[in-house]
Parts: structure tokens; sequence; C-alpha cells
């Protein structure tokens, strides 16, 4: 099972590879809405850096449901989907690691971007740790929850649309602490609580998600 | 087949028969409206008029008569709408996911009536409309999952798949209720000034307590009528090619 | 009564309209779901009788 679990994963990224602007266009959504931000709002300081965490994180979610959709799609509608399902291993090894791939195309430059955007919402720097941790943690998640919705509008029409209306109620909890912990991390508070709940989030997704996926796409 | 059903009684198989279930759902059903009638009207006269007025709140406490019960009624129809999902999934039966589906614009409706309720009830409590009070917000996220789970089973046009596919969405959403709801306290408590809890349940007299709960229990009659009555509608769709129901008595005598 | 009159019952000490509309929004948002599950109902059996009659 792991090789065809690692067959995936470098098939995909091969794919992705040949077509970087689908890598490219919801990293730079992210940076877009973290730049609209101070347009719309203040470009002052004092009023961004309190909003900062919140903003990022915000745009995080954003940017990673916009890929989301591409998940499955393609091998939809080429066909290769229901073949791969076909396959003799079980459902959930093919989702968990399609979602690795994404988080990988996806999750992970956000954790690298994020030093640039939190320079631009002034946000304090020693909060910077807990930023990139959070997010180090929390994408994944946001991955794995994204997946079953991603799975449930496979060939449904107007799918982006509904798929942001199905996750975006799961993604309270995550937004909820990820946020938190970066704001206390920017006035020097401890963090650990928030990250062992993040953390246990993340469990609990790689627990579920990928089995719950898995039986939406076979529908 | 699942390996479960030697497990499950005789009368749990019946029941997903649409035949069955048409039958006894008729023969239910005024029962559940008239408990449903004299109940609220009984509950929502006795609040109104005869419970004795909050120390705190005055007059607009009476609020709680409807807000409590919807809000009640909107998670526990929510997580009746997963299960029978589930079940319908499990064991096959087409008449688990009409019940689902039955939940859906009922549950939605009480959610609706808990939001606005709240908001309501906020204006003379605190002054303005609308506060991310914990309940509230957790309330608002619970009506995008309604509306989730009912654009999704629009979305899909054959209603088996339909069906499977919205079950798998509410049991998900019925796993993250508690989460969201932990996590929106937490987050509320960071940030709320007063401690004022919009359903503080202080030890309350029986003249307060006793039409609450004659409200609650009517809702839950008012919800059994619906779904009974939204479920046979849909067998009603379904069924129109069998013989059992064309030549039923609702048929026929007309 | 817990109120003195009618009026009493009405004005609720300043509340009325909080109270009102509230019991108000509960009873009529739940009696549209009433009446759109009967009518509902309504129509399916008149495409049900349709039915039946073709198949006679």
């Amino acid at each position: 099972m792991m090789g065809f679990m690692l067959t995936i994963i470098r098939r995909d990224l091969l794919l992705i590879a040949r077509q970087p602007a689908e890598l490219i266009n919801p990293l730079v959504f992210f940076v877009l809405v973290v730049a609209l931000f101070p347009l719309g709002v203040s470009p002052e300081a004092s009023i961004l850096s309190q909003t900062a965490a919140g903003v990022i994180w915000v745009a995080a979610m954003l940017a990673t449901l916009l890929s989301l959709e591409l998940l499955f799609k393609l091998d939809h509608e080429d066909g290769s989907l229901e073949q791969l399902l076909l396959a003799p291993y079980p459902g959930w090894s093919l989702v968990l690691a399609k979602v690795l791939v994404h988080w990988l195309v996806s999750g992970l430059p956000l954790v690298l971007l994020s030093p640039l955007i939190a320079s631009m919402l002034f946000l304090p720097s020693q909060a910077l740790p807990s930023l990139m941790l959070s997010l180090l943690v929390g994408t994944p998640t946001l991955s794995l929850l994204g997946a079953i919705g991603a799975a449930l509008v496979t060939g449904v029409r107007g799918g982006g649309m509904l798929l942001t209306l199905l996750i975006l109620p799961l993604y309270v909890p995550v937004i909820i602490f990820g946020a938190a912990s970066v704001a206390a991390g920017a006035q020097g508070l401890p963090i650990d609580g928030y990250m062992a709940l993040l953390g246990a989030m993340l469990v609990f997704a790689l627990m579920i998600t990928p089995w719950a996926a898995s039986a939406a796409l076979k529908l | 087949m699942s390996s479960l059903d030697w497990r499950m009684p005789r009368w749990f198989h019946q029941m997903g028969s649409p035949k069955w279930f048409y039958e006894w759902g008729g023969r239910l059903q005024p029962w559940f409206a008239l408990a449903a009638l004299i109940l609220l009207a009984w509950g929502m006269i006795w609040g109104l008029a005869f419970a004795p007025a909050d120390y705190q709140q005055g007059n607009s406490f009476r609020i709680m008569y409807v807000h409590v019960p919807a809000a009640i009624l909107s998670q526990s129809i929510f997580v009746t709408m997963a299960l029978a999902g589930a079940i319908g999934i499990i064991w096959k039966m087409k008449v688990a996911f009409m019940v689902a589906r039955s939940c859906i614009a009922i549950g939605a409706t009480f959610t609706a009536i808990a939001l606005l309720t709240g908001a309501i009830w906020g204006k003379p409590t605190w002054g303005t409309y609308w506060v991310w009070d914990a309940r509230l917000t957790s309330t608002l996220v619970l009506l995008f999952l309604y509306a989730g789970v009912m654009a999704l089973h629009q979305a899909i046009s054959e209603s088996q798949t339909a069906g499977k596919a919205t079950a798998i969405l509410a049991l998900v959403g019925t796993i993250n209720i508690p989460i969201i709801k932990y996590s929106v306290e937490w987050w509320n408590t960071l940030h709320q000034s007063s401690s004022f809890s919009l359903t503080e349940k202080p030890t309350m007299p029986a003249e307060m307590y006793v039409p609450l709960l004659l409200m609650v229990l009517g809702s839950y009659c008012l919800f059994a009528l619906l779904v009974l009555m939204r479920t046979r509608t849909q067998i009603l769709q379904t069924q129109s090619q069998t013989k059992w129901l064309t030549q039923h008595p609702d048929i026929e005598g007309v | 009564m817990f109120f003195n009159s009618l009026e009493d019952l009405w004005l609720m000490s300043g509340h009325g309209a909080f109270v009102w509309s509230c019991y108000g929004l509960f009873v009529g948002l739940l009696a549209l779901n009433v009446w759109h599950s009967l009518s509902q109902r309504a129509q399916a059996l008149k495409q049900v009788r349709a039915i039946a009659r073709r198949v006679k």
C-alpha cells in the first residue's frame, strides 16, 4: 500500500509540475487578499497589527479552499478516479496521498510565505514562531477537512461555491484556535495549550477524514 | 446486507417499508397534531400572561419560552437527521433517507427562529440586536450547516446518491457541532466583558419552569408531526407506481 | 394573570414589541412550515391520483 500511495504522490506532483499555474494562483491570491486588507481598512500599524492574526488565518483558509476543488476534479473528469478507487487498496489511502500532495503544494508554501505576510501587516515579530507553527499544524487540518467537501461535490455542477459553503462551518474551530495562538504569541504568552488543541484537531481529522472522503468518492 | 441485520428487531425493518410507514404515520399524525396544539398553546399563554416577570430582565425574559425550545430543537433535529442518514446507509433503507430529508427544512426553521428571537432578546438585554455571544454564534454556524446540507441535496439529482451524500455531510457536521460549540464558547469567554449568559438558568420556580417544559414538549410533537407529513408526501411521490398506493383509500376516495 | 389588564399584557412595561415579535416569529414561521407541508402533500396526492386514473 505504501507503494501505491507513493505512486499517487509522485504522479500528482508531476501533473502539477507541468502546470505550475495551479500552484502559484492560490499563493498569489493569499498575498493579494492580505494586501487588500490595509487598502480597505487602514494602513496604520496599530490597527493592522491587532487584526493581523485573524486576517492571515482567514486568508489562508480562503486560499486553501480555492485549490481544494481541483483535488479530485481532474481525475474525475478523465475517468482515472474511478480506476484508482477500483485498485485493491483502501480508498482512504488514496485520499491521504492526494491530501498530502495538496498540502505540500498549498499549505506548506503558505507557512513559508507567512513571515512576508506578517511583516506586511505589522505583526509583532515575536508572534512569528507561533504564526508559522500554528499554520504548520493547522493547514493540514484544513486540507483534510476540505477533502471531505471536495469528495462530496465531485461531479456536481457549481461545485466550487458549494464546497466553500459546506466546509467553512467545519473550519470554525481551526480558525478560532489558530488565530488565538498567534494573538497570544504576539503578546509573549505561552501557546502550548493552543498548539495541543490544534494538534488534537489534526489527529482527529487524520483519523476521520480520509475514511469519510473515500466513502463520499464512492457515491 | 449488513451483518447487523440479525440483531435488529422486526419492527425496525418494518418501519423501513414505505407502506407500513405511510399507514402508521397517518394514524399517529392526528395525535401529534393535537398534542402539539395543546402543549404549545398552553405553554405560550402561561409564559406570556401567567408566569412572573424575571427580577433582572423584566418581561422580556418571556422570550425564553420560544427561544430556548427553538434552540434545543435546532440541535436535536440536526442529530436526528444525521442518525436517519446513517440508518439509511447502513441498512439501505429508503424511508430513512426520506426522514432525513424531511428534517432539513424543519430544523433550519427552528434554527432561524432561535437566531432571530435570540437577536431580538439581545436588544432590551444588552442594548444591541447582534452580539457575538457564544450561543448565538454557534447557532449561526448551525444555520450554515443546514444551508450546506440543503444545497448539497439540491445539487445532486439522483435521490439515492443525494441521500447518502447529505448523510455523510450531516454525520461529519454532527461530530463537529460539539467541537464548534466548545471553541466558540472558549473564544467568547476570551472576549466577553460581561459574564451574563442569554439563557442563564438559575433555579427557577415551578411557575417559570413548567411552561418551558410544555413548550419544549410541544415543539417536539410539532417536529414529529411535520416529519411524518413530509415523509409520507415523499412516499406518495416515489411509490406512485405501486399497487398498494394506487389502491389506497387516500387515492381512491376522491 | 400576572398582568393587571390586557393593555399591560400588550405593552409588557415597554418590552411589548420584543416579546410579541418573537412569539409572532415562532408561530408564524412554524405555521408556514405546516402550510407548506400540507400543500406539498396536496400536490403529491393530485399527481398520484392522475397516475392511478391512467392505470385504470
